[in-house]
């Protein structure tokens, strides 16, 4: 189909169009590969290059990646879910605390139910209650900051089950870390469901214009609520993972998390507003952010120095997305 | 035109919808004949988006009955209309404007295929094939709603009524954002309806444009019928004087 009436479409006007649709792609990308060049170059006698550091940053970024997965989920459907931090430290205290007292299948249940049970929470808010999800999951993100911190009286809870830290942590499977083969999986599973399933069509719909979605017949409610729930999920899993991977749990795991993960999904191509997104590039976006805190450590910076400078890269990188995606 | 021979694919009698003690609709009869336009005529206010709701199934009638092909039925929502074959193109087009043409066009009703993902190789060439047929003149089905312009969105909107009515299509004015020679395409396309045999109900404050499209012409003035007129044989003064209800 090319006819296109020279009335109607000014083929210039659309034509660029299609130029900034695709640089817009490949923002995420193109800064990926700057980032990398510049600390290959800057660091390249600190062993920024080794394997064992650049599969270093990809076991690191792990969980932020999968919590990634959920919020491209939530924020296509037009919601925002701020609690995920929270519901990391939740999860992996009330995984290791049942491991230790049941075993592993009660941990691991434990953990992923602490999420699916907050995710619920948001998600009745928002949903059904129709509460605005910034201000729900703000409040669920101090609540459950504050169950955390009083479940076990601040004190750090050993993860010693072997089972559980080679599955979730330090194992290998056909050479590979386990970690990789979560984040492997994870974005897979994500993909296909984000952009070869009815379920993620109605996502996008939804925070696109959800009268349009509401009128064609989609539950709006109910792909809120589900959104929510993913995001909830997926945040347990990547508490699960920190236990794992640290042998214990506490209160302050994901602490830090929230911004590194918003950052990523933007800077990946998916839109704080709604209706558009990327699996893939949250994936980039999270191994940029992921690569980023590896490098200024090996630059020698200061924490402090480590989080102003962060921070300014992260406006830089999201004001670069935004602007390409708003015209 | 034959009116006669065939049944109506819509038949409203006596419909009637109060609001608490304000009555919005009474006594609204009317029936729509495959292949037919009727537009739908009315001061702001005169009911016209009422009974657009009422016959796309979002208001209840309070009174009256509504027949569809001969088989009176009750529609408790949107989608019991859709799945009796009658579509709507709302004013604000209920289009997703950052999706795709192909995925707008199947919004809700998504085709997959044996291992339930998207079939997105026959949404394509459903819509290139409707797109054709309606000489909607759009980049391609992969084009973006939001890099569309307003002719070309609206021609979109009714390709996808089109694709799923098998009854009846709503239009809700369907040119009222629209520039001279996008207004003209969008007639034309309204006009190539007919042939499909299915019955058209436009809403329109443009009475050129009525007169050009239209079969039967039906005036509502403060919730009242006031009449249902041939086009052929009526003209704009009679028409006027229907909706002010000034001589």
């Amino acid at each position: 189909m090319s006819k296109t009436n020279p009335s109607l479409v000014p083929s210039g006007r659309s034509l660029s169009l299609l130029g900034k649709a695709n640089l817009q792609q490949y923002v995420v990308y193109l800064g990926f590969l700057a980032i990398f060049l510049f600390f290959a170059i800057v660091l390249r006698d600190s062993g920024f290059l080794t394997v064992r550091n650049l599969s270093n940053i990809v076991l690191q970024t792990a969980p932020v990646t999968i919590m990634a997965i959920g919020l491209v989920f939530v924020l296509s459907a037009g919601e925002i879910d701020l609690s995920i931090g929270s519901i990391v430290a939740v999860s992996a205290l009330a995984g290791a605390v049942a491991m230790n007292g049941y075993g592993i299948t009660a941990g691991i249940a434990a953990g992923l139910c602490a999420g699916l049970l907050i995710g619920l929470v948001n998600g009745v808010l928002v949903a059904y209650v129709r509460l605005p999800s910034f201000l729900v999951t703000l409040a669920t993100m101090g609540l459950f900051a504050g169950v955390a911190r009083s479940l076990t009286d601040l004190r750090s809870i050993p993860v010693t089950n072997s089972a559980f830290t080679g599955f979730f942590g330090s194992g290998t499977l056909l050479g590979i870390p386990s970690l990789v083969w979560w984040t492997v999986g994870a974005i897979c599973i994500g993909h296909i469901v984000y952009r070869h399933t009815r379920f993620g069509a109605h996502v996008l719909a939804t925070g696109d214009n959800n009268r349009a979605a509401s009128v064609s017949g989609i539950s709006v409610p109910r792909i809120r609520l589900t959104v929510l729930m993913m995001s909830g999920v997926l945040a347990s899993l990547a508490g699960l993972l920190y236990a794992g991977r640290l042998q214990a749990a506490k209160y302050t795991l994901g602490e830090t998390d929230l911004m590194t993960v918003i950052a990523a999904v933007i800077v990946g191509g998916t839109l704080l507003n709604g209706g558009k997104g990327s699996i893939i590039g949250a994936l980039v976006g999270s191994l940029m952010m992921g690569m980023l805190n590896n490098g200024l450590i090996l630059m020698g910076l200061s924490v402090s120095d480590q989080m102003i400078v962060r921070g300014l890269i992260i406006l830089a990188a999201v004001a670069v997305s935004l602007r390409e995606k708003s015209r | 035109m034959t009116v006669t021979d065939v049944s109506p694919v819509l038949k409203l009698t006596d419909i009637r919808k109060n609001f608490d003690a304000v009555t919005a609709i009474e006594n609204f009869s009317l029936d729509i004949f495959p292949g037919e336009i009727v537009a739908l005529v009315g001061d702001n206010g005169a009911g016209k988006s009422t009974l657009i709701k009422i016959i796309s199934g979002v208001y209840a009638p309070s009174a009256g009955t509504i027949t569809i092909e001969g088989e009176t039925v009750t529609m408790a929502s949107a989608s019991m209309a859709r799945a009796h074959g009658i579509e709507v193109v709302y004013q604000d087009l209920a289009l997703a404007d950052q999706q795709t043409v192909y995925m707008n066009m199947f919004l809700g009703r998504e085709p997959v295929n044996r291992f339930g993902l998207l079939d997105r190789g026959k949404m394509i060439s459903d819509t290139e094939k409707l797109v054709q047929e309606l000489d909607v003149r759009i980049p391609s089905a992969h084009a973006t709603i939001r890099d569309l312009s307003g002719g070309q969105r609206q021609g979109v909107a009714i390709a996808r009524a089109t694709h799923w009515a098998s009854k009846l299509i709503l239009l809700d004015e369907p040119t009222a954002a629209l520039g001279v020679a996008e207004t003209a395409k969008v007639e034309a396309i309204v006009q190539s309806l007919k042939t499909r045999n299915i019955g058209v109900l436009i809403i329109s404050h443009s009475l050129d444009q009525v007169f050009k499209l239209s079969d039967r012409i039906c005036v509502l003035r403060r919730g009242k019928q006031i009449g249902i007129r041939k086009t052929s044989e009526t003209d704009k003064n009679e028409i006027v004087s229907m909706i002010t209800g000034v001589n």
